[in-house]
């Protein structure tokens, strides 16, 4: 408990002073306001009703008022198959992006964080993906991985002809595998530049120091960098697990869940359910699951790279 | 760049210069990779489809080479009303940013640089938004904004109609309020020395005109951070428009070009219209990296 000044004036202070205290107080709620009451009405009744109508029958225009169901919807939902896939084919992709992503943004961000010429070209065109629209980028790759789309055509090159691409999206094994790599390639310059953040707080010190003493690159990225990063690790692997779980427009562009529901998620199932069927309670019954999915894992993900020590 | 230098040249030396040219290759090698896509994107969108099909085997599916001709563009333009879409995500963008910027700073001015009661409860409210994916409320929201009452021009009538669905307001509103904007807001308005506004409150001076004539003008770095924070996910915006918007002359880009795909048009227009909703993107960013690159950057900073 700290101690405060009472909020009552002491007796000394002139009026004048609490009048203006009264007017800061009353101009401050006016200028909050909008943006509270916008905050409350576009983001607290949604997660509220998220809630509330996950337990109703509630559909999106309907002549019947929405009844309450209890859980019935949960009750389907743990015998829908597709729903089990959805959750299934999520979790590998988040399993795989995650470290992908994250590792892939760390490499490149040491090989950017480097004070030469024409480092900042590199900068400019890794991250020249992380502008570009999802959607685009998802039909532009739709071309690419085609039978004999130019993805085949490079692997034909690069191999001298020994291997022949499949139909990447066609193909149960292969579609889910072509869209992690197309979202790594999407997304990875958004967290290189946020590692590159982070790389940069390290004090130059500690780097001239572990030169003295003659320690190896490696030495000095294990004791010096890695531990320099722990907050920033702990943002990107957030950021880029919550993105992973919240799959959607990839799917929607290129797969539309297929092929064999290989490439349906959490998100992508919610949105078909409540918005092409219109199913707005048994949709927001997926929200839940998918809203303390992406919680759990977070605050799991915060417990492991918490603070030690 | 490590040149060649006189000096006899020594094992170690001679490894770090190796080394130094191998992470050269690792970086011309990686941005090749990410550019690849784009640089066919656009080229592509120059060509007639026979011969994007018939470059695709060489170097040459990535350069401007043969005939070069705006067909596919102009024929984007005659199958779907494209200006339409773009015009739309123009504006869409452009009040979303405009409002977002002056909501959110306005919020944030009272929550830095005011004291006034239950200010830590609602900045800590704000914050406590921003772990919620719009992704886990947005079906909610779409039945909640088919609730909400408009105002609606009848002739010389005001009345009130029923439901936000297929509206332009469905597509600004409910991403003005920005507890990351707010947050940026906060974090740079508390920079600003705090001795202006008591100068400035001896003086006379309003709270919204210390905000106006003080602290806005100085806080031109956040402005630019939030705006394109605020102007990317707009313009790029997809999930909520699809569900929300049915009419043809209300649709945005992204949701555009996606029913143009379905339209199973040519791959050259796909191409065009690709690169037209792009390239004005891209060189935003080219313009304006610097900003980009640490508004981004500063979505890392630990709060």
């Amino acid at each position: 408990m700290s101690t405060r000044p009472a909020a009552g004036a002491p007796p000394t202070r002139p009026a004048t002073q609490g009048r203006a205290r009264r007017r800061e107080s009353l101009a401050a709620l006016g200028m909050v306001s909008p943006a509270v009451f916008l905050l409350l009405l576009f983001f607290v009744v949604p997660v509220v009703l998220a809630f509330a109508l996950a337990f109703t029958n509630a559909r999106l225009v309907s002549p019947v008022p929405a009844q309450f169901t209890g859980l019935q919807n949960f009750r389907t939902l743990l015998d829908d198959p597709l729903f089990y896939k959805s959750l299934r084919n999520t979790f590998y992709f988040a399993a795989v992006v995650v470290p992908l992503q994250g590792g892939l943004a760390l490499v490149l961000a040491l090989l950017v964080n480097a004070k030469v010429k024409g480092v900042n070209f590199f900068r400019t065109v890794y991250f020249i993906p992380v502008v570009t629209s999802m959607v685009v980028v998802s039909i532009l790759w739709t071309f690419m991985y085609q039978k004999a789309g130019l993805v085949n055509e490079l692997i034909s090159h690069l191999t001298f002809g020994l291997v022949h691409g499949p139909d990447w999206l066609n193909n149960p094994s292969t579609s889910m595998p072509a869209i992690i790599l197309m979202s790594v390639w999407q997304g990875v310059g958004f967290h290189m530049i946020i590692w590159l953040a982070g790389l940069q707080t390290i004090p130059q010190d500690l780097y001239e120091a572990a030169d003295i003493d003659g320690a190896t690159r490696w030495v000095r990225f294990r004791y010096v960098t890695w531990p320099g990063l722990r907050t920033t690790r702990t943002f990107v692997l957030i950021t880029i697990t919550i993105a992973a779980f919240s799959l959607f427009a990839q799917v929607s562009v290129m797969t539309q869940g297929g092929p064999l529901d290989s490439t349906t998620t959490v998100v992508y199932q919610a949105v078909q359910t409540g918005y092409a069927q219109q199913q707005t309670g048994y949709a927001s019954a997926i929200s839940l699951v998918f809203f303390v999915l992406v919680l759990a894992v977070s605050l799991v993900q915060r417990f492991l790279t918490r603070e030690k020590g | 760049m490590t040149s060649a230098s006189p000096a006899p040249a020594r094992p170690g030396r001679q490894r770090s210069l190796l080394r130094s040219l191998a992470v050269q290759a690792a970086r011309i090698a990686l941005a090749l990779f990410f550019a690849f896509p784009i640089v066919f994107m656009l080229v592509s969108s120059l060509k007639p489809d026979q011969q994007i099909f018939g470059d695709l085997d060489g170097i040459k599916a990535f350069l401007p080479v043969g005939h070069l001709s705006l067909d596919n563009y102009s024929g984007v333009f005659d199958r779907v009303p494209a200006a339409r879409f773009l015009l739309n995500s123009i504006g869409i963008s452009a009040v979303t940013v405009v409002l977002g910027i002056f909501v959110n700073s306005l919020a944030a001015f009272a929550l830095s640089r005011m004291r006034w009661r239950g200010k830590k409860i609602v900045l800590t409210a704000v914050i406590a938004t921003l772990i919620v994916p719009f992704e886990t409320f947005a079906l909610p929201l779409v039945w909640w904004v088919n609730q909400l009452p408009w105002l609606q021009v009848n002739g010389f009538h005001l009345t009130l109609a029923e439901g936000w669905l297929d509206t332009y307001q469905v597509q600004i509103l409910p991403f003005v309020a920005n507890a990351f904007s707010v947050f940026l807001f906060h974090q740079y308005f508390q920079s600003i020395p705090k001795e202006l506004d008591e100068a400035a409150v001896i003086d006379g001076a309003s709270w919204f005109g210390i905000y106006r004539r003080i602290v806005m003008p100085l806080s031109g770095p956040a402005i630019a951070t939030v705006a394109i924070l605020t102007f990317l996910p707009a313009w790029n915006s997809y999930l909520w428009p699809l569900m929300v918007v049915q009419s043809e002359n209300l649709r945005p880009v992204m949701v555009g070009i996606q029913y143009f795909f379905q339209l199973n048009p040519s791959w050259g227009q796909i191409m065009a219209y690709s690169s037209m909703i792009t390239v004005p993107v891209l060189a935003l960013f080219v313009a304006f990296q610097r900003a980009f690159v640490s508004s981004i950057a500063s979505s890392g900073v630990k709060g």
